[in-house]
């Protein structure tokens, strides 16, 4: 037994071995993920549901996709001037008597936050749901320098107190079912505070109880918090958080100190810009009309919520995402969870797949605009999406997801090519030539209609290419036909309109004709 | 460099596409503010049930009633919630003090400061409201007289509001612009949509998380 | 063939397209791959009075290279479709997929090159460019081609078609209008089958499984065919169906509206 730091228990209980870089890159992470039917079934009731509710509050809305429009305008205006409104924001704050604070990068603000509470020499720390602290990881830090995060979201909690990561922006834990969540909290929470009750069933209404009694002790004892923010209002220096459950007025309101950990992107101009996305947020995210909760408030009040308020303003990469033009648009994103929710790989895949707090499209967008191209991982992120488009239609803000994602394919050939030519290169070097001309494709279709004399008519079942077997595996494929289109044409192809009937000509034609 | 200095050279850096002489409000947005829905002004019939229907869609109580019938209707709703230990904000109507203080409950107020240990013991809570958003079923406090501080109408589990019709708008936007002068003088903003609810378990809907689990509203005609 | 035939008839659509000059975007799938299908375009066409073209310097629509992020090499189709389609007010294919491509896609690429000149060719042969459902409904005016395909059918609005070329409901209404022709809904229809160009090849455990829901959604129509408006999409979905030999084939919407009651 050694006294070093590291032998101390944990506090809090330990995540999952694995961190999220430590993963296998998108396709093979995926192996995996594909063959865990239990969260296969979680995932696609979850989603189908949440898809559902969403699409009637949309619809429920006249002029929605006005909306939409107005809050990618505003988000663009935001950006195009980020510098501006990031003063502003930060002058306001400061006058409503908000101590704020600039962080690089991670490091950055979780020393900030870290070093607060040392200030006030607490060793316990209430959080609200925030992806911002999630990508940080924030509680990691904490618990290192012996301060314990206690999670008080219901889906956070589960997934904290289930050793497990989050895989969803809104449900973090939607990968797990009720039967999961009993054993968790029964095995779990009497180790970190008030047990869960004896015969506790799981039905979700005990599993909430249980959670609700587990975690006001928790509140109404700490005396620092840490939350993210869904909006700051520049003009005013106004934070916004909006939440279902009543932790999160828990973590504002209780607390002698708040820390709220925002990115730098969470800027909106006035007050009146909230009015598009109070309207837009719920009905995109959990599909309600509206969420139970929302609190606003705009630096310390005297005798009501905390009295030292601190905002820490996190940068991460998100000035690199904003340095690029196509990409930037990823920074309108409001979290609401819509791309996730709707899209045919996540619903399969599950968010840990995508070796982030940020799965689905949005995940696949921002991590390798953050994070950069550097690992394979993030490399593989662009392309872990068919392009159907479905998260660009439900997405509040109008990201162009698909774009973005052709965009970052682009950049990751860029790098990839700026080494050594691999054989995907030579091949759409190849593909590129035949296509620049009519000519070059009527040469290449010599050998399909070649393989189409060998094969006639078949269809092709399994076979050891390299490449074609990938498509094979499930798939058989017709056999190429003999004749080609354009064959066709020059061979057998007779005009069936009438002779002079031509562009301009006069139609002489007669029905009987046909 | 100081961290500040570096995200702002970082995010001017970044900026560089952006023509020099553009202004925010060159960007254009195609946005008219404020506009009310087609149901009508505030506090108009239409208005005031689509409030109505849409508060009561969260599976909360409302009961209407003329002006004049609050304290009757508090005594009411007191005895519906099986309330016992009620406190009550600084400046709500002496006479709705009065009411509740004859219904036969234990009452509170806010003054010397109650704890929050207090606080978790008291039941139920009697508060006005800032504005009614009806296309939402939104009730927003900004926390001002008869409305008490946050913790208020945080850790009671019975919230008991008096709205008045000429406080219920048509949606969030005209919601918003009642709102502003309170949130410009810096005072804090809740919004209230039913009680606090979660779905974090396969997506199905459980009443009553951490804020209070009954939403109980008494809206008086004006 | 069904049990019980019902009567067949001959609709006349007239020829709303008497007098129109039509270049036929064969797409290079389908070129080399399908014939069937842009023949049956060529078909329907002429059978509704156009004078259809077939401009030999066309390939594709560059979207293989595009999607997979190869711009630079995608340049060389751009071009190629300017010159082999530049001239023509009316440019019909019968994809989704690509003509979502040549109109979403081309002037990026161009302007990507530093082609301003070709971005503005791209520009206006992309503003004349039809799927075929567009072009019957839009500009010929008709959802009755004249069709008879006395069959149970159920329609998989292809994502592309669906989110890029915005075709709408149109492929439903001219299937709607076809003699003899029962359609049934198809669950989850608007959901991706998974191909997605290179990422079947590159994600293919993926591809597979959403393409395996979306047979298994087609099998349980009762249907004899699937019908869409982009082959690349029936080839992955119907290598599935082939696969597992169940008996439901994969047609296109042009094969359909091509198919008469002589044929029948």
């Amino acid at each position: 037994m050694t006294t070093q730091p590291e032998a101390r228990p944990r506090l809090t209980p330990a995540p999952p071995e694995v961190s999220w870089l430590g993963m296998p890159p998108f396709p093979e992470a995926v192996k995996t993920e594909l063959r865990r039917s239990q969260q296969r079934k979680n995932l696609a009731h979850a989603t189908h549901t949440i898809r559902g509710k969403r699409a009637l509050r949309a619809s429920e809305v006249d002029n929605w996709e006005e909306l939409r429009t107005a809050a990618e305008n505003i988000k663009d205006r935001v950006g195009r001037h980020l510098d501006e409104y990031l003063l502003q924001a930060e002058a306001a704050m400061q006058a409503a008597g908000v101590t704020v604070h600039w962080a690089r990068d991670a490091a950055d603000a979780t020393r900030i936050v870290t070093d607060i509470a040392r200030a006030k020499g607490v060793d316990e720390v209430v959080k609200i749901k925030s992806m911002a602290t999630q990508e940080i990881d924030l509680n990691e830090a904490l618990e290192e320098a012996g301060i314990a995060a206690w999670e008080t979201d219901l889906a956070e909690l589960i997934v904290q107190l289930g050793h497990d990561l989050p895989s969803h922006i809104l449900v973090p834990a939607i990968h797990r079912n009720r039967t999961e969540v009993r054993d968790i909290f029964a095995e779990e929470m009497g180790r970190y505070g008030t047990p869960a009750p004896e015969g506790m069933t799981d039905d979700p209404t005990e599993l909430t109880d249980a959670a609700r009694a587990h975690l006001r002790e928790k509140f109404l004892r700490a005396k620092m918090a840490v939350s993210g923010g869904n909006f700051i209002v520049a003009e005013t220096g106004t934070l916004v958080i909006v939440e279902s459950e009543g932790n999160g007025r828990m973590c504002l309101t209780l607390p002698e100190t708040l820390v709220s950990v925002v990115g730098i992107e969470k800027l909106l101009p006035t007050l009146e810009d909230l009015e598009v996305f109070l309207k837009l947020l719920p009905r995109s995210s959990t599909g309600e009309r509206m969420n139970p909760y929302t609190s606003l408030w705009t630096g310390v009040r005297e005798g009501d919520g905390p009295q030292d308020l601190h905002v820490v303003l996190l940068d991460n990469g998100r000035s690199r995402v904003l340095s690029d033009p196509v990409g930037r648009a990823a920074l309108r994103c409001i979290r609401c969870s819509a791309c996730l929710n709707i899209c045919p790989v996540y619903e399969r895949a599950g968010g840990h797949a995508y070796g982030s707090p940020y799965p689905g499209p949005i995940g696949a967008i921002l991590n390798p605009q953050l994070r950069g191209l550097d690992s394979p991982v993030d490399k593989a992120l662009p392309f872990a999406s068919s392009l159907c488009g479905a998260c660009n239609e439900v997405c509040p803000v109008k990201i162009p997801f698909t774009d973005i994602l052709v965009h970052l394919r682009h950049k990751v050939v860029e790098k990839k090519t700026e080494k050594h030519p691999t054989g995907e290169q030579a091949l759409m070097k190849t593909t590129g030539r035949v296509m620049s001309a009519g000519k070059n494709l009527e040469k290449v279709q010599l050998a399909s209609r070649g393989a189409g004399l060998v094969f006639k008519n078949k269809w092709l079942g399994p076979m050891p290419i390299p490449l074609a077997s990938r498509w094979l595996q499930a798939r058989d494929v017709e056999a190429p036909p003999t004749q080609t289109f354009r064959e066709w044409w020059d061979k057998e192809h007779r005009p069936s309109a009438a002779p002079g009937e031509t562009a301009g000509g006069q139609g002489s034609a007669t029905e009987e004709e046909r | 460099m100081s961290a500040r200095d570096e995200v702002m050279a970082r995010v001017r850096e970044a900026l560089q596409d952006v023509p020099d002489g553009e202004r925010a409000e060159d960007v254009t947005v195609a946005w008219s503010y404020g506009r009310p829905l087609a149901t009508g002004a505030p506090g108009s019939a239409e208005v005031v049930d689509d409030f109505v229907e849409k508060v009561e869609d969260y599976g909360a109580v409302v009961v209407r009633v003329p002006s004049g019938g609050v304290e009757t209707a508090l005594r009411e709703a007191l005895a519906a919630l099986d309330a016992r230990k009620v406190v009550l904000p600084d400046g709500l109507d002496p006479a709705w003090v009065s009411a509740v203080a004859g219904a036969g409950v234990e009452t509170f107020t806010d003054d010397p400061v109650l704890s929050h240990q207090e606080l978790n013991g008291i039941d139920t809570v009697v508060t006005t409201a800032a504005v009614g958003m009806a296309d939402s079923g939104t009730i927003a406090l900004d926390h001002s007289a008869g409305q008490g501080r946050r913790a208020l109408t945080l850790l009671p589990d019975k919230h008991l509001c008096v709205v008045r019709t000429s406080q219920v708008v048509s949606d969030v936007p005209e919601g918003i612009a009642v709102l502003a002068p309170a949130i410009r003088s810096r005072q804090p903003v809740t919004w209230l949509s039913g009680g606090s609810a979660t779905s974090d378990i396969e997506l199905s809907r459980v009443e009553g998380v951490h804020g209070p689990r009954t939403l109980y509203v008494v809206l008086v005609e004006d | 063939m069904t049990a019980t035939l019902p009567t067949p008839r001959q609709a006349n659509p007239g020829r709303p397209g008497a007098g129109l000059t039509v270049a036929i975007f064969a797409t290079c799938i389908a070129d080399t791959m399908k014939p069937s299908v842009p023949r049956a375009t060529v078909e329907v066409l002429e059978r509704l009075g156009c004078t259809v073209e077939f401009p030999r310097e066309q390939t594709c629509c560059g979207q293989i290279m595009t999607n997979t992020g190869y711009f630079d090499q995608a340049v060389g189709s751009v071009r190629n479709y300017v010159r082999a389609f530049g001239d023509y007010d009316y440019i019909v294919g019968p994809s989704g997929s690509c003509v979502g491509s040549v109109r979403h896609q081309h002037e990026m690429i161009a302007d990507h090159a530093g082609d301003a000149g070709l971005a503005r060719a791209a520009g206006s042969a992309a503003s004349h460019t039809y799927d075929l459902s567009e072009f019957l409904i839009d500009v010929l005016g008709v959802e009755d081609v004249g069709a008879w395909f006395p069959h149970t059918v159920t329609y998989h609005p292809t994502c592309h078609s669906m989110r890029i070329a915005k075709v709408g409901d149109r492929p439903l209404r001219l299937l709607r209008a076809v003699g003899g022709l029962k359609l049934v809904d198809l669950p989850e229809a608007e959901q991706c089958c998974g191909f997605g160009g290179t990422f079947s090849l590159k994600n293919p455990d993926m591809s597979i499984a959403m393409a395996s829901d979306k047979a298994h959604n087609a099998v349980s129509t009762g249907a004899e065919y699937l019908v869409a408006g982009d082959h690349a999409c029936l080839m992955n979905i119907g290598g599935i169906l082939h696969r597992q030999r169940t008996g439901i084939r994969t047609i296109h919407l042009a094969e359909i509206l091509a198919s008469t009651a002589k044929e029948a």
